[in-house]
């Protein structure tokens, strides 16, 4: 891995936050990487993105995003809003999280968004939700509870 | 219609006829009615902590979600199209850098309509998961057809 220590991972946070660049946090976190997470231009900038890419496919003759892919972009969401909003002192840790499939992704763009539940001193719940063309028509919602201190 | 499980058949499955399972590198081990065991090799671009490369939480899920859509094509003997209704995970322990992840998933109930199935994930010791996972799918969600069909195709071009 990197030569990074906890600090400077959390130095490297506070200062996208500032900054509002969260593209260095996003390079160095390998799987981000990997999704090619992507914040939106809009929607008060915490909307992720996830690219289209073949890669992504669970079931080539719907075709369709794999559910497992769905739900790590929703995980990721939800980190990511945690990291811009809550204080952060050390990477949060996730404990658990519920992904509820309500449509079919299409092997397309997908966005998410994520609220804080309940931004708690030591567990944070937060709500998820991805869609695709249409804000109105979500493809999945999750909700996750991460260990925060 | 009735299935003889042979492992390189899945495993071809995986390869051909699952994008996503094909480029993440999901390997088959078991497959029987009890259940299926699937592995992850350790790769360090899943990695979601970049201090000390333990994976991300969304690899696991992956892993899982694959190995219990599978589970239920163990259990009912056909390959149906299926549909994740919900999949609940629980991380217990952080995945352990460079070890790879096993996962076991078994389908313990299946109606006409729906299948419940729960999974773990673990590195060596079932006893000491990584993950602990229940999750709820629907059978014949689309009228395509299955998923060995396209795989027997791709398999086939090559």
């Amino acid at each position: 891995m990197s030569e990074m220590t906890p600090e400077d991972f959390v130095k490297m946070i506070n200062s996208a936050k500032e900054t509002m660049d969260w593209k260095p946090v996003f390079d160095i976190i390998p799987y981000y990487s990997f999704l090619g997470l992507q914040l939106a231009p809009w929607g008060g900038g915490l909307t992720c993105v996830l690219p289209e890419n073949k890669k992504f496919i669970g079931n080539p003759t719907l075709p369709a995003l794999h559910g497992g892919v769905v739900g790590a972009f929703l995980e990721s969401t939800a980190l990511v809003h945690l990291l811009a909003t809550q204080e952060v002192t050390r990477l949060p840790k996730i404990i658990n999280i519920t992904v509820e499939y309500l449509r079919s992704g299409k092997p397309v763009e997908t966005y998410a968004e994520a609220v804080v539940t309940k931004p708690g001193r030591r567990v944070a719940n937060l709500r998820i939700e991805a869609w695709q063309q249409d804000r109105k028509k979500p493809i999945a919602s999750a909700h996750a509870n991460f260990l925060v201190s | 219609m009735s299935i003889e499980f042979d492992i390189s058949q899945i495993q071809n499955i995986l390869e051909h006829g699952i994008p996503h399972a094909a480029e993440i590198g999901l390997k088959v081990h078991e497959m029987n009615e009890d259940g299926v065991v699937f592995s992850l090799p350790y790769q360090e671009r899943f990695a979601g902590n970049p201090v000390n490369g333990v994976l991300h939480g969304g690899i696991i899920t992956t892993l899982i979600d694959s190995a219990a859509g599978m589970c239920i094509y163990a259990k009912i003997k056909e390959y149906i199209p299926l549909a994740t209704l919900d999949l609940r995970i629980d991380y217990l322990n952080p995945a352990t850098p460079g070890e790879d992840v096993f996962t076991r998933a078994t389908c313990y109930k299946v109606t006409k309509q729906i299948a419940f199935v729960r999974a773990i994930a673990y590195h060596s010791d079932p006893e000491d998961p990584i993950a602990n996972s229940v999750g709820t799918f629907m059978l014949r969600s689309t009228d395509t057809p299955p998923l060995n069909y396209s795989a027997k195709r791709k398999g086939a071009a090559e």
